[in-house]
């Protein structure tokens, strides 16, 4: 356990000019990441997870955006202090990114095979010819069915699950350490889903690199992390195992979310939800940025003397919340062992100290993928009532 | 002088010539405000058919059809939730959009209210339309920029004459404050809104008329987790309030199987497997139904599922394939393939790879049949019983 964290983001803060004034899309984020682990970032739209990956390979559009402080350390080497030239080297090479819409990340005039041989020459010494080799492996390795003749097709000739992986390929062509997967899935129905998301956890299985995955899906979190961060109004709020997370969640907005999300095969009835809407990273509430909708500080508030709270009004509801929330805004405590959460009311969190995640942990089940030979017997004992 | 009268004559001609052997407004109103035989569905769709045209070339001769929806039929009953689920491409929401008339159809009957709904038009069909409402997928595009919410909330009043004025603005502060939204608000313009509270508004404009019948085209799948739940409770409580019936179209089987009492599940433009809500995930029939709920990540780090991922990709409706258009994706059939006959199979070429299925498969279109289980459960496959 006494293995060195691959990547290493410590108090970034990153902030965007706006004719409105400077917004901070990331706040204090601090997060491990080590060799062959499935970090998980989850958040709703605007909690900042997207800002945050796009920031370790300095693609924030600057200005508006700028990196206000904080380090980035990939082994030893500062990211955000690099020159331009060597930051280039690490893009692709070292740390490699897919994005959610396939399309988008495809150039639409070249073929796939130039796409993905730019890259691979861009950062290893080899011939035109080895390249294409390297490029039709590649795509030979992400299931793709003939890819010599796919190498010469463009992006509008396939479909997006296709898509997806070629932009997988082109990902993995130069053998990152890194990969940041944001939002790989959900422009993809759910059947390619299960395809990509199979894939992704075979070639990390088989080439070891780590994964930055960022979703908003608890589903494939809980089904692909390690270790899983939740982000909340651009920060992070809570960070544990993928099965503390989702056994034990202790920060009110990770419960909120949890119990929010309707369930296959469970119980009918009303779901649950979180009130009130995400804020406006322009229009942040003071102290703790989820008090405005949390239930758990209304609880509290209807047991607490009077001044310990504060009357909140909104267009929907007038409520009371403690005073505390209010005013302080938490911070990142490590609650229990190897569990982190920024929250007043979580137990034990006034007794806590403050301190970074580190968690180098890896899940003892992954997803219950049958294989492909067994898969007709799987449907017929399914169909036949044999299994449940 | 004389092309202007012409033009005057015609005009005048027009509306008694459309209404010719049509259902005329009175008649309508009649039939809508009579309660419904318990047995008459509140919308009855049955072989429908909405195929676009491929076009090609200078003259435009088409070359090929879409079949979007390919023979579809259901009913939605009176305050219930019919669910339809698919992938993209499968035509879930051409079916919403052809049985309100958005889209012209090809063949097949809608009927509501026991009354054919293609055979009304001009006035008679204006009217009919309040009663029939759509919810879209996208509360950004769905709502007009240029245009306040009260506005936007009110146009379907005024225009169908329902109320004006201050009594309008009455009728739209009652509207909003019913989907949770500040009646103040009537006056903003919807960027100054977040997706949840657009939805909402989506919402009001839809309940504006009192509809009995609304489509919900995946009304949550563009909003954020913690609101989704939200936008569900609020659909819920409107359908027990005002006996609303819906037809709620979306890809996430977990939501479809929260709110429906029947669901249907849609592949390449026909449902292929339908069942009342319980019985299609405890029970499913059709292995497509099946790999598609063991597809769903579940929010559980250790999943007892088994999961199937299919191979291959849907099909282009513009050119499906013969027989069961899901033989070449099904693991069912090439299990049963497996050690068969030589006569009853046959090779295909799936994802670039040989392999063998069942000939009926391939040769015979499957109907929907009754299936072992709940009366009712009906799925078109050859293999399962």
């Amino acid at each position: 356990m006494t293995q060195k964290p691959l990547l290493q983001i410590r108090d970034l803060n990153v902030a965007f000019d706006t004719p409105r004034g400077q917004i901070r899309p990331v706040r204090d984020v601090s997060l491990d990441i080590f060799p062959g682990q499935i970090v998980a970032l989850v958040g709703e739209s605007g909690c900042g997870k997207s800002v945050t990956s796009l920031s370790i390979l300095r693609l924030i559009p600057s200005p508006p955006g700028k990196v206000l402080s904080g380090k980035i350390m990939l082994d030893s080497r500062d990211l955000p202090a690099l020159p331009e030239k060597e930051m280039r080297k690490v893009r692709g090479k070292e740390i490699a990114m897919i994005f959610q819409e396939p399309m988008t990340s495809l150039n639409p005039v070249y073929t796939i095979g130039d796409q993905i041989v730019e890259a691979v020459m861009l950062h290893q010494h080899v011939s035109t010819k080895q390249a294409y080799g390297i490029a039709e492996e590649s795509l030979r390795e992400v299931g793709i069915a003939d890819p010599r003749r796919r190498l010469q097709e463009y992006p509008h000739q396939m479909s997006g699950g296709m898509r997806q992986r070629v932009v997988i390929a082109m990902a993995l062509s130069c053998k990152p350490k890194l990969l940041i997967a944001d939002e790989p899935t959900t422009a993809l129905d759910v059947t390619i889903q299960a395809q990509i998301l199979e894939l992704l956890r075979k070639l990390q299985r088989e080439t070891g690199m780590a994964i930055l995955l960022i979703t908003h899906d608890l589903g494939v979190v809980a089904e692909n992390a390690d270790v899983v961060a939740v982000m909340y109004a651009s920060r992070v709020v809570e960070v544990a195992t993928v099965e503390e997370i989702f056994d034990h969640p202790l920060h009110p907005y990770t419960q909120g979310l949890l119990r929010s999300v309707p369930r296959l095969g469970a119980a009918e009835g009303r779901l649950e939800s979180i009130s009130g809407a995400v804020p406006n990273p322009a229009r942040f509430p003071s102290g703790c940025k989820f008090h405005p909708r949390c239930s758990l500080s209304r609880q509290a508030a209807a047991s607490a003397p009077a001044e310990q709270t504060v009357e909140i009004k909104t267009v929907e509801e007038t409520f009371r919340v403690l005073k505390i929330c209010t005013t302080v805004e938490p911070d990142l405590r490590e609650v229990q062992p190897g569990h982190w959460g920024a929250c007043h009311l979580i137990e034990n969190y006034e007794g806590s100290k403050v301190s970074l995640p580190v968690l180098n942990h890896r899940r003892e089940v992954t997803a219950n993928a049958v294989a492909a030979e067994r898969e007709g017997a799987v449907v017929v004992e399914v169909l036949q009532g044999k299994e449940g | 002088m004389s092309f202007f009268v012409g033009v005057k004559k015609a005009w005048a001609r027009r509306p008694c010539h459309l209404l010719d052997g049509v259902v005329t407004v009175t008649e309508m109103m009649q039939t809508t405000s009579a309660p419904l035989p318990v047995e008459t569905p509140l919308v009855r769709v049955r072989e429908l058919r909405t195929w676009f045209p491929i076009k090609r070339g200078i003259l435009s001769q088409t070359v090929g059809q879409v079949k979007a929806v390919d023979g579809v039929s259901f009913d939605v009953r009176e305050g219930k939730t019919l669910g339809l689920v698919g992938e993209s491409g499968c035509g879930k929401t051409t079916v919403g959009r052809t049985i309100l008339r958005l889209i012209p159809r090809t063949t097949g009957t809608v009927e509501y209210r026991g009354k054919d709904f293609f055979a009304y038009q001009g006035e008679s069909l204006r009217k009919l339309r309040r009663h029939m409402q759509i919810i879209f997928q996208d509360p950004v595009s769905s709502l007009n920029p240029r245009m306040t919410v009260g506005n936007i909330i009110g146009e379907p009043i005024q225009v169908h004459g329902i109320a004006k004025g201050g009594e309008r603005d009455e009728l739209v502060a009652s509207l909003l404050q019913r989907v949770g939204l500040d009646p103040s608000f009537a006056a903003r313009y919807p960027h100054e809104f977040s997706g949840g509270q657009r939805q909402r508004i989506g919402i009001a404009r839809a309940l504006s008329l009192s509809p009995d019948f609304i489509v919900c085209d995946e009304p949550v799948s563009a909003l954020d987790v913690s609101i989704q739940s939200q936008i569900l409770n609020l659909l819920d409580d409107l359908q027990q309030e005002r006996k609303i019936a819906y037809l709620f179209i979306a890809h996430n089987l977990a939501v479809v199987e929260h709110f429906s009492d029947e669901v249907a599940v849609m592949y390449l433009g026909r449902i292929v497997e339908k069942a009342s809500s319980k019985e299609l995930y405890s029970n499913p029939k059709h292995p497509y139904t099946l790999s598609l709920l063991s597809a769903v990540p579940e929010p559980n780090p250790r999943p007892k599922k088994t999961r199937i991922v299919l191979k291959g990709e849907v099909p282009s409706p513009s050119n499906p394939p013969t027989g069961c258009a899901f033989h070449p994706r099904c693991p069912l059939t090439r299990e049963m393939a497996r050690g068969g006959d030589e006569r009853d199979t046959v090779q295909i070429t799936s994802g670039g790879e040989p392999v063998r299925v069942l000939r009926k498969c391939v040769d015979e279109f499957p109907a929907l049949e009754q299936k072992q289980g709940e009366a009712g459960h009906v799925a078109a496959c050859w293999v399962t019983t």
